[in-house]
């Protein structure tokens, strides 16, 4: 027992002394909310937006004022045709297009219907959102004042379309992928370069041939970056709660422990890594390559697993983040308890268990 | 006197087809400096790993400090003290954290630990440099403290891989003072080395050419038997006919 605490003493002194990676592993997440928090802010002012009114009437006069009135568009030019629409977009300044048809006024009175075409640069996918909204909103503004003290139910219906992004998704779902991200990030890859420097070091051999035991080595490796891994996810949950406004809806107890679990699948991932290579710079590869793109790719973070191919569906299957990601998901956002997710919670379970016992038995006492 | 720590029967060990070491049979006795001289890849790293317990033989027969290599291990480990030929301190912790860690895996009282780093940190004069990371010593007085930490558990045995590579003359003569102190204090000393000079020094020395010991006795019979003035001229003459090289 002493000689283990001996051991992770040691290797807390490894993490405080490296200023640059100590910076990194609490840094990065806080500095990832923030950035996030930031890029999710929903309110954006004075976007300048074209139009291009091909009907010249009282009714498209009227919109297309009212939308420059609002304090959240500025028209910046009309234009005389849709073709013009891309040329403006492709400049960079323009975030949405207005496109009122011909006869928009006379379809308006004689067919009730009219419609009218919001084309919004999805390039940027929370302005994009935002701004759509915004300009249904005033059109529906104008329609309900057009239904005052008439009997005719006038309807204009906005026909919004997503240029570049058609696939749009939640705001908060960001929240769990990151914790995913950076758990992996900082477990697999700071195990494997830990354990493969001993290795590079010669330090591992005096280690072997002294009587401490190696799976000692191992847990001691593993107890630093538990401890600030889960300082990352307390510190997360903060960041979500009060700089976000997104509080768990579920148990936080439950979170934790799933978060445990996740922590132990990524330390045995790294601690497989680091039996497989030689160097740090081939550790921190491998790391990175298993890490950051199934996070990235396969956890339904980023993209929706469901619109996937088959072939990619089946292999998302065995990326331990994609579990983590569900189950967080549901937790934090749905609130679930633990009878909806403990089957997503066994399969993790199963992942850490395997990973620990095949890296283990992987770890060689012996150097040859 | 004549109490062996160190014995092995047709020692050998096998990588696929190609025999690095081949029926190794010697015996090193207690307190003795044992020196284990060969050209690059004559076997000097694999016999010792075999006898460290890094290495499992392939045949033959080994004790260490009593104890057989196939069956305790363990054992083994608590006897023996190692210093590899890469630099085995970790650069980022200051002396005396390096002196407290290895004691402390060696699991030394923390009564014992204490007036051990005292003991060391006088015995090389590195009170100054305490609490100096180990990164800002020069080469050689790293060398001398993971030797001195090496033994910092009293071992029945230490194992020295090529412990003197790139430090200077003046340093290498120091640590040998170092070397002689541990074998005063009862150590018994195995070292491997490629340096003529420290041959020199051992007390017997066992000259491996191609994975077979060809020559074992002390320096100055070696001299006579091989009609030499030096170490060196007797290497030679054995290491000519060598067929491995790197």
């Amino acid at each position: 027992m002493k000689q283990l605490l001996s051991f992770i003493k040691k290797e807390f002194y490894h993490v405080f002394r490296d200023r640059k990676t100590l910076l990194m592993l609490f840094g990065l997440p806080i500095a990832q909310i923030i950035l996030f928090g930031f890029a999710l802010t929903n309110e954006i002012k004075n976007a300048k937006i074209v139009v291009v009114d091909y009907a010249k009437d009282e009714a498209s006069r009227q919109i297309a004022d009212k939308v420059d009135a609002s304090t959240y568009f500025d028209i910046d030019k009309y234009l005389s045709g849709h073709e013009e629409i891309e040329e403006a977009f492709r400049s960079g300044k323009i975030k949405m297009a207005l496109i009122f048809p011909d006869h928009f006024y006379s379809d308006l009175l004689h067919t009730n219907k009219a419609q009218v075409q919001v084309i919004a640069d999805a390039s940027d996918l929370n302005t994009a959102t935002t701004l759509t909204n915004y300009i249904s909103n005033i059109i529906t503004d104008y329609q309900s004042g057009l239904n005052k003290g008439t009997t005719i139910p006038y309807r204009i219906v906005p026909e919004i379309r997503m240029l570049y992004n058609p696939q749009l998704k939640g705001e908060h779902t960001f929240i769990p992928g990151m914790m995913a991200m950076i758990m992996m990030i900082i477990c697999v890859m700071m195990t494997a370069i830990s354990i493969v420097r001993e290795k590079e070091l010669g330090t591992m051999e005096i280690l072997l041939v002294s009587p401490f035991k190696p799976i000692l080595v191992i847990l001691s490796k593993f107890v630093p970056y538990l401890l600030i891994s889960l300082m990352n996810v307390t510190s997360i949950l903060l960041l979500s709660k009060f700089f976000l406004n997104l509080p768990v809806q579920g148990s936080i107890v439950l979170l934790y422990a799933i978060s445990f679990i996740f922590i132990i699948t990524s330390l045995c991932l790294g601690l497989l890594i680091s039996i497989k290579s030689e160097s740090q710079q081939t550790a921190m590869f491998i790391s990175l390559m298993a890490t950051l793109l199934p996070t990235l790719l396969l956890s339904g973070f980023m993209f929706p697993i469901e619109n996937m191919p088959l072939p990619l569906q089946i292999i998302s299957n065995i990326v331990p983040s994609k579990w983590f990601y569900v189950i967080v998901k549901s937790i934090m956002i749905k609130g679930s308890g633990f009878q909806t997710i403990w089957k997503e919670t066994l399969i993790l379970c199963g992942m850490a268990l395997f990973l620990l016992i095949v890296s283990l038995r992987s770890f060689k006492i012996r150097l040859a | 006197m004549n109490e062996s720590v160190i014995t092995t029967n047709k020692l050998t060990k096998q990588f696929g087809d190609f025999i690095a070491a081949n029926e190794l049979s010697f015996e090193v006795n207690k307190g003795e400096i044992f020196g284990f001289l060969g050209a690059n890849g004559a076997g000097k790293t694999t016999a010792m790993r075999m006898l460290c317990g890094l290495l499992v033989p392939s045949s033959g027969t080994a004790t260490v400090a009593g104890y057989d290599v196939y069956k305790h291990r363990e054992k083994i480990k608590q006897n023996i003290g190692y210093m590899s030929q890469k630099f085995s301190l970790y650069e980022d912790l200051t002396v005396s954290e390096n002196i407290k860690f290895y004691a402390g895996i060696y699991g030394l009282s923390d009564s014992l630990i204490k007036e051990k780093s005292e003991q060391l940190i006088h015995q090389l004069d590195l009170r100054k440099e305490e609490n100096q990371l180990v990164s800002s010593l020069p080469l050689g007085w790293r060398q001398k403290l993971a030797f001195s930490v090496a033994v910092i558990h009293d071992p029945k045995i230490v194992f020295l891989d090529e412990p003197t590579g790139g430090v200077d003359p003046v340093t290498r003569r120091q640590f040998w003072d170092l070397i002689y102190d541990a074998a005063h204090r009862g150590i018994t000393v195995f070292v491997t080395t490629h340096y003529m000079d420290e041959a020199e020094y051992c007390n017997r020395i066992s000259i491996m050419v191609d994975g077979v010991i060809e020559a074992l006795d002390t320096p100055a019979n070696l001299k006579k038997n091989y009609s030499s003035k030096s170490m060196d001229e007797v290497f030679r003459q054995l290491a000519r006919n060598a067929k491995r090289s790197e």
